[in-house]
């Protein structure tokens, strides 16, 4: 009998080897005449076990990790293939504890299947959220999404339901889904998961979306960092066209959705709607002012829905489960799952979906095992470049939109990046300033000129020059960015500086230079 | 890959990618991701071309070409290793990584190597924020590269 073998074709995989362990098991069994098939499955979400090499038996999927290409001959000998023990054994996937205690809801399939068979979506429940939306008028598909509380994962939190309703009601002669996968937040890689393991879902949740608004044409807007995620969302469009998932009728409707996959070109504004759009349009990723709203002008002036890739991904199962199901997890009006990316200096980094309301310190301690270097964690971002720092004082915020921001932060796209004590949080704040800098637009002016004179004070603060002059110019610099910035890009760049300036003023304290004698 | 074409010879590849492209909404990135993939940068040479054919001005695609950090304006080495300066891989040690390999090299960041073997490029974030630090030499990912790793990859580079 066939033995089927996953090993991961996700990114983070690869980075750590996952190809030449795929290879070594082909010449292997090949050498050994042993009848395997390797199936490239999508991550699990638990990196610091890549690559992690799975074999089906018939008590379940057996994991092994992380194995390296000269594990392979002796994982074989000891019994790979029947998933007997090994040093690298794990027991069986579903068991091992962080996998286990998750909800996983958007990421259900991520890493079980092979993505880009339409076969396996289907025989993992894909497509049901489809179908159904097939039968119900938009109207109703836009109360489900909404009484669902979805909202915007991409960082703002935009009830999406409401979203959809605006560009549904909105006249025009061609609407658009646009789906924003330029994740460029460090410490986030969601997006690319999704769209590596499971990209049906993603096509599946834009087709939903087109059917909810009218809309007939969707472009999935990603990174050019991203080569794996555009090989597979390529693949997978293809697929789904062939198999009728897309085209001029939607699994026969009547009603058509077609996709195409488009590539930035390394701007990190582009992940703001507004930029997107004109990138979209073959412009500079400038932002636009709002009003007018994407929703009623969006591409080429046309009313388009702009969700990220994890909220449209989230559609699927609310159609299929109701509304009902998805809200009853999560906390306040954070409804439903959100995966969270646990990333930096982490002994266990990987992507952990559950519903909000863990605490910060649960995630970072209990699920992430603290740091990878095994000294104590200082400060953990939250949120991306344009997310706060926190210290362990406020370890006990509980991860959902509003707590985040009572406490002058954001959960942004839900990656958190952690610190050890090593960290100089006066050099953070700098870089923050320094990423701006690089990565304004230039639109407005605090964001375009602030950047950079923030840059520079930062760097007085550390030479010892005027310090408490130069630290209120700081904090008076990110007040002006904040205010007078069209976008997150200049008007959240204070929330790094800030934090570390408020929760770390020991380290912009540092001692003055002695002048050197004459 | 990225050698110096005659001048005719780019005016004519050029026109063939637009023309293929021209009818896609927004046609102007995949245009340029195209020119790019085919001579290894952007030929000034292409943009009036590109103007013409889109009814654009000539300033139009020059800003946006120098809007984006992908787009360069001239010739790479034989190999490009890119490595991610953001957040993530700050925290488990990838300024010391990126000191080291810029040593190893003799460049700094945006240079080319002298014998023309590998460009060194600053990247924020490949998405590998769990397997800190990360690179990537020709499109081939890398993670938790350490100060072996970087001696590995620059040697494999400099081939």
């Amino acid at each position: 009998m066939t033995v089927r073998i996953y090993v991961p074709r996700d990114a983070a995989a690869l980075a750590l080897g996952a190809d030449r362990v795929a290879k070594a098991l082909a010449s292997e069994a090949h050498s050994r005449k042993l009848d395997i098939v390797i199936v490239r499955n999508g991550s699990r979400g638990m990196h610091w076990l890549e690559p992690l090499v799975e074999v089906e038996t018939a008590s379940g999927r057996i994991a092994y990790g992380p194995v390296k290409a000269s594990d392979v001959p002796d994982l074989l000998d000891a019994g790979l293939l029947e998933g007997r023990t090994h040093a690298l054994c794990l027991g069986g996937t579903e068991d091992i504890p962080f996998l286990k205690n998750q909800t996983r809801l958007t990421f259900a399939r991520c890493g079980l299947i092979d993505p880009v068979s339409l076969e396996d979506y289907k025989a993992h429940g894909g497509l049901k959220g489809l179908e159904k939306a097939i039968a119900m008028a938009p109207l109703d598909i836009v109360k489900e999404v909404t009484d669902s509380g979805l909202r915007g994962r991409g960082g703002a939190g935009f009830p999406t339901g409401i979203k959809w309703k605006t560009v549904l009601e909105a006249p025009g002669d061609r609407k658009y889904i646009v789906c924003n996968a330029d994740e460029g937040d460090s410490g986030t890689f969601a997006d690319r998961m999704i769209m590596e393991g499971d990209p049906f879902v993603l096509i599946e949740g834009m087709a939903i979306a087109g059917l909810a608004t009218g809309a007939t044409k969707g472009y999935v807007y990603t990174r050019s960092e991203y080569p794996h995620a555009i090989a597979v969302m390529n693949e997978a469009v293809a697929v789904a066209r062939a198999a009728g998932v897309l085209g001029p009728s939607v699994l026969g409707s009547g009603k058509a959705f077609d996709m195409e996959i488009r590539v930035g070109a390394g701007a990190y504004v582009c992940g703001e709607e507004t930029a997107l759009l004109n990138s979209l349009e073959g412009k500079r990723g400038i932002v636009r002012a709002k009003p007018p709203l994407p929703a009623l002008q969006g591409f080429l002036g046309r009313p388009t829905v702009v969700n990220n890739v994890i909220s449209l991904a989230s559609v699927p199962v609310v159609m299929d489960k109701g509304a009902a199901f998805y809200r009853d997890f999560g906390t306040g009006r954070s409804r439903g799952t959100i995966p969270i990316q646990i990333a930096g200096n982490v002994k266990h980094g990987g992507l952990y979906e559950t519903a909000f309301g863990l605490t910060l310190g649960e995630i970072v301690d209990q699920i992430g095992g603290g740091t990878a270097s095994g000294r104590p964690v200082r400060a953990v971002q939250v949120g991306g470049p344009l997310g706060a720092y926190f210290p362990r004082a406020l370890f006990d915020t509980p991860f959902d939109y509003e707590a985040f921001a009572a406490k002058d932060g954001l959960i942004g796209h839900a990656g958190i990046t952690v610190f050890d004590d090593t960290v100089d949080m006066l050099k953070q704040a700098r870089f923050a300033m320094e990423f701006c800098a690089v990565e304004s637009c230039g639109k407005c002016t605090p964001c375009r000129i602030g950047s950079t004179r923030g840059v520079e004070t930062a760097d007085k603060i550390a030479q010892g020059i005027e310090p408490e002059k130069n630290r209120e110019l700081l904090a008076d610099l990110c007040n002006t960015m904040k205010f007078g910035s069209l976008c997150a890009l200049g008007g959240f760049t204070p929330y790094p500086v800030m934090s570390a300036m408020n929760h770390f003023p020991e380290d912009f304290s540092p001692a003055p230079m002695v002048e050197a004698a004459e | 890959m990225n050698v110096h074409v005659a001048g005719s010879d780019v005016g004519a590849r050029t026109l063939a990618i637009i023309s293929e492209l021209k009818g896609l909404e927004g046609p102007l990135l995949p245009i340029l991701h195209e020119i790019q993939a085919e001579f290894g940068y952007v030929p000034q040479d292409c943009l009036p071309i590109i103007a013409r054919e889109l009814n654009l001005s000539r300033a139009e695609v020059h800003g946006v070409v120098t809007f984006y950090h992908d787009y360069r304006d001239h010739p790479t080495g034989r190999h490009v290793l890119k490595l991610c300066r953001a957040e993530a891989c700050q925290s488990m040690g990838g300024d010391a990584v990126a000191e080291r390999i810029k040593a190893l090299l003799g460049i700094d960041f945006h240079q080319t190597t002298l014998d023309g073997a590998v460009t060194l490029e600053p990247i924020y974030c490949l998405g590998l924020c769990s397997c800190a630090p990360a690179a990537m030499l020709d499109g081939e990912v890398h993670g938790r590269v350490d100060a072996e790793l970087a001696k590995e990859l620059v040697a494999e580079a400099r081939r």
